[in-house]
Order: structure tokens, then sequence, then C-alpha cells
């Protein structure tokens, strides 16, 4: 079953044409790939998803609801959350704070006159938040500063900001990049462990070994265009994704 | 902020702010400053700053414009004293009405843009709003004179069950006169409510969206939450206690005038904050405090009395003491505060807080030796 419906999207910045008429379709609970050289049209066509740009042209469906002309935090409360490329948390706030900040997002919706209450006092919001730390290892520091997290636990810590949510589509934007081969792998682990099943989640990602860790569909995208699409073994062997990477060398 | 502060705590902090508000004739006294006019004046701008910091200390939006809400508090209560009565209940509470209807409306424009953009934003309007009530709006405000009660006011309600004496009736509360140590009190027990308010606000979910609007806006949109109504809430609540103090401004002394709300009056709120302690429960009375001390005792000062307290030095030193700390007090004043203000910026980026817990770190470590919060998650 599809959860997301991409048709005919295109984008444009000045002359240059970013997106040209890009089509992709994401199946319920499945992990998408999307790859593709710098400067194909990735982060676009995520932006394109959250409400950052809007398409010239296209649609995109999300479960029934268009998230076009829509903003960020309305297409995050029907259930599209965004991991950034660069970990986005806040960095003078405890990480207990951080992640029972979208804990409350998602039980109060996007604004809620709740001032009177102590936020000590909300037990199940806390443990929740408290579990969800748990899960991605960080429990221990769940008092320090989250600036002062190396690069990889922010990342960890975001990610449990964004699962907390119960998000129904993941999107995920360079999820290891600037990572360690260890950090990376417990990355890997961690997506793979999290959410399985339930949560789709869409993979923007340069690195090979995590995209064919993780991936059950891959799309490539060159040029603003989708030239691909298959499940990873199809994706190895197929001579257009070769090109589109080495630039039409023969090897 | 940094840690989870608990309910005992809190309460903790409470008592004692209460007890240290009720108890300030007092320990005022021995600075000098024990007198009801000035004590009233700490209370009063001690909720102006506490309302400030909901703004800026705590959702990270500086206005320069907040004088014109404490502007429109004090014009509303006198035409309250006017056209109503003269109890100080109805005053205060239009006062404070008018200027959160005030804040909503410049709020909505000005939140549209943050950062520098919104500063100068709150300054326009709060200017336009100073030049509104010093010319244009004559026939409200009464321009350069300021709005004076009158003999022949309405005063409908009043007029219901008393006749009308000769002279002017005075301020009150169900009868009793806010003059003196009543006044003091009267707004001592108001500033407790609203430390109290403002207590419950940063410690509620509520207060925690604000403090993550500060932290990292474009993250808590993208985390569901529609930041600006949160903004606009903190806007219009810093704006209700601006009321609130200009009202209580005229309860103590019925008058109001144009140059409250000038925009040397929205940099002195920023002052008291920063000096106090931008984001913490009570620097921002600390620093109203400070600058209304240093507003009223040091500008008393004059040379006479620079002679009295050099009179121990020898006549050629006590000439230059007395010549060179001359520029500083009288009507130097202001040179202190702006000496004393760079200090803090630079030595204590936290304001007189970080002063007192630094002392209070410094003096536990001797007690017991307890490594500081940093060093026990340094591995």
């Amino acid at each position: 079953m599809t959860i997301l419906q991409v048709q005919n999207v295109n984008k444009s910045f000045g002359g240059l044409r970013a997106l040209n008429d890009v089509n992709l379709t994401v199946k319920r609970g499945s992990v998408h790939a999307i790859i593709g050289p710098n400067g194909a049209g990735k982060s676009t066509l995520l932006n394109c998803f959250v409400g950052r740009l809007t398409p010239d042209v296209g649609s995109v469906m999300f479960d029934g609801h268009s998230l076009i002309g829509r903003a960020p935090h309305e297409i995050n409360q029907v259930g599209v959350v965004r991991v950034f490329q660069t970990p986005e948390i806040f960095g003078d706030l405890t990480l207990l704070d951080n992640v029972m900040i979208p804990t409350f997002a998602r039980r109060d919706g996007a604004f809620a006159v709740n001032l009177w209450a102590r936020t000590d006092g909300q037990a199940a919001v806390r443990e929740k938040a408290e579990h969800m730390l748990e899960d991605v290892g960080l429990i221990a520091k769940k008092d320090m500063i989250a600036s002062s997290l190396s690069r990889g636990d922010k990342r960890r810590l975001e990610l449990a900001m964004c699962l907390v949510q119960d998000p129904k589509l993941l999107l995920l934007d360079e999820p290891t990049a600037g990572m360690s081969r260890a950090d990376t792998n417990n990355t890997i682990e961690l997506l793979q462990r999290i959410g399985g099943g339930k949560v789709t989640k869409i993979i923007i990602e340069h690195d090979m070994h995590v995209v064919f860790s993780l991936a059950e569909r891959i799309s490539v995208l060159a040029q603003g265009t989708v030239i691909a699409e298959g499940d990873p073994a199809e994706i190895k062997t197929d001579p257009r994704v070769k090109e589109a990477y080495l630039g039409g060398a023969h090897l | 902020m940094i840690k989870t502060i608990s309910l005992r705590q809190d309460r903790l902090l409470f008592l004692g702010f209460c007890v240290a508000v009720l108890t300030m004739p007092l320990w005022m006294k021995l600075v000098g400053a024990g007198y009801p006019d000035l004590l009233q004046k700490f209370a009063i701008y001690g909720i102006f700053a506490i309302g400030f910091n909901i703004l800026f200390g705590l959702t990270g939006y500086l206005s320069f414009g907040h004088a014109a809400f404490l502007g429109v508090g004090s014009y509303t209560a006198v035409w309250s004293f006017k056209l109503l009565s003269m109890n100080a209940i109805p005053a205060v509470l239009f006062g404070t009405l008018a200027a959160g209807v005030f804040a909503l409306l410049i709020g909505y424009v000005s939140l549209r843009r943050s950062g520098i953009y919104f500063s100068i934003l709150t300054l326009a309007f709060a200017q336009m709003c100073y030049n509104l009530a010093y010319s244009v709006l004559t026939p409200i405000t009464n321009g350069e004179t300021g709005l004076q009660l009158a003999r022949n006011d309405p005063r409908i309600l009043d007029r219901l069950f008393v006749q009308a004496g000769p002279g002017v009736p005075d301020v009150n509360l169900f009868g009793v006169q806010m003059f003196g140590y009543n006044g003091f009190y009267f707004c001592a027990v108001i500033l407790i409510i609203a430390f109290y308010i403002a207590l419950r606000i940063t410690r509620s979910p509520f207060g925690m969206m604000l403090q993550a609007i500060k932290s990292n806006q474009n993250r808590l949109k993208y985390a569901g939450v529609h930041t600006r109504p949160y903004a606009l809430a903190a806007f219009v609540i810093s704006g209700l206690f601006a009321g609130l103090a200009g009202a209580l401004l005229v309860v103590t002394d019925p008058l109001a005038g144009a140059e409250r709300m000038q925009w040397t009056a929205s940099g002195e709120v920023v002052l008291m904050t920063i000096l106090g302690g931008v984001g913490t429960m009570v620097g921002p009375v600390l620093g109203a405090i400070l600058i209304k001390y240093f507003e009223n005792i040091f500008s008393s000062f004059n040379s006479q009395t620079l002679h009295h307290f050099f009179g121990v030095l020898p006549d050629m030193l006590e000439k230059v003491a007395v010549a060179v700390s001359g520029l500083f007090v009288g009507e130097g004043w202001e040179l202190t505060l702006g000496v004393l203000f760079m200090l803090i910026v630079i030595f204590l980026p936290g304001g007189l807080m970080e002063g007192i817990r630094r002392i209070a770190a410094a003096l536990s470590r001797r007690a017991a030796p307890v490594p500081p919060v940093e060093r026990r998650y340094a591995k």
C-alpha cells in the first residue's frame, strides 16, 4: 500500500531546473533510499516533502493529505518527521527536555496554552522521553546540556526526538554524514532496530554501505530526474546508475 | 534551566521571595532606601522586569518598546479613576487589560520578524505611541502636561455611594488610602502574585516551548509546533505585566505623562533584566531594584555628602577624591550605572544572579568538596 505518492514534481531556481518531472511511490512500512550524485536534487526533493520548498508543478500526497503549501508544523502533525543533515537540537536545554518537547508537541498538538501545569509533574511524557533516550543509549546523559554532546550523540539525540513522535514517515537526510565507521554502524543498527516495519523511512544517503544495509527499495536521482528504481540488487547492476555516478567513463 | 528543578526547591524560592519582599522596609533601611516612595518603585519596576523577562529571557525576543505598554496601563488607570472610581482595583484591572490589547496588536505585527528586525519594529511602535500620546492624542492624554485627576471628574461609581467632597479624593482600596506604606504593601502583594505567575509559567510545558523557541525555533517548527502563537502569547503576557506596572505607578501617584513611554524607558527595562540575570527568576527584580536605587540614592548625593564621606582623608586628598567621585553622583549617577553595567556584562554575563551563584558555589566548595556540575560530566 502506498503511503507517499509524488507526481510530476518540478522545481526551478532561476534558470536551473533542480527537479524535472519526478515521480516516486513509497510503500507503507518500507525503507526507501534516494541516492544520486551531488547536485542531483535529492535535498531539494526532500525539502518539497516538509514544507520548506513548494514545487512549481506537481503533487505530493501523503496518506490522503497533500503536503503542498503546508507549513512545516502542519506537515509534522500529519506524521511526516524529518531528521536534518546537520543535527538540529535545542542546544542549551537538557537531553531530557530535548526529547520531552517533541513529545508534548505530539500530545498537545501545534499549540496549547498549558501554562499552569508543572513540566516535572507530567509523568507520562517524561517516562516516554526517558524510554526513548534509553533506546538510543543516551539515558545516562539525560541531564546534560545538549550542546556538549559529541556529533554522533547529537545525531542520536535528534533521532530520539523524531522517533518519540511515533512518525508514520521518517525522512532521513544523510543520517551518517560526517560519522566515523563505528558511529555509522551504530546508526545503521539503530535504524534497523527502531520503528522497524511500522515506520516508513526515506533515506537520502551518499554512503552506499548504509544504503545497501538498510534500503528495501532504491530510487536513483540524476540531474533532477529519477533515472532508475528497483531493489538493491537491480540497482547495483543497472548500467544507467553506473553512468550517472561515473559520468559515462568506461572502466 | 540546567537541572530539573524540583517542586520543593520552587516552594523554598517562592517562600524566600515573599519574606524578602515583605520585609523590605526593614532591610532596605540599612542601605538608606527604607522609605515607601522608593520601595514601591522597586516593587512596580520589579513587576515590569519580571514580565519583560518572560519575553526576553525565556522566548529570546528582545523588545525595545515595552514602555509603551507601561504608558497605556498608566493612562487607562487614570481614566478609570476619572470616569469610574478612585478604587485601585478597577484601575489596575483596566490598565492591565488595555495594555494586553495593545500588546496583542503590536505583537501580531512585530512577531512577523525576529532578531534585530523585531527589536526595531517594537521600537518604532513604541515611539509612535509616545508621539501620539505627546501630541496627536492630547484630548485623551493631555499631551505635555500629563493626564491628571480633576475635582469635577465624573467618577460614576463613587458618586452612587458618596457625595462629591471638596477637592480631589485620594486613591483608595475600599476606603484604605494608598499612601505611604499602604501603597508599598499593595504593590508588594501584587509583585508576589506576579512572581508566582511567572514561576508557574516558566516551569510549565508552555514555558518549555518558549525556551525551545529561544534555543532553536526552526527545530521546534519541524517538531510540529506552531511557534508564532507561542511567541505572541509570551508577548501579550509581558505586555500585561507592563500594563499592571503602569497602573500601579498611577495608583501610588495619580499622574500619567508621555515621557513614561519614551524609548529610554524601554531601554531601562532591558538594562534591568540584563543586570539582574536574563532568564532567571529573581534576577530581573534585583536588576530593577539596583537601577531604581541608583537613580534615587546616587542622584541625591551632593558634594557635601562626599566631603562628609571622605572627611577622614587629608585635605588635599579629600579635594581630589571629592572632585573625582563627584562626577559619578548627583546629576552624573548614570555614569556609575554605565560603569557598573559594563563591569557586569564583561565579568558576569549572567548578571547579578551569576555572581550570587558563583559565590554560593565557592562557599559550598569550601564547606564540602563537591565537584562543580561541569566537572562531574567532563568525562
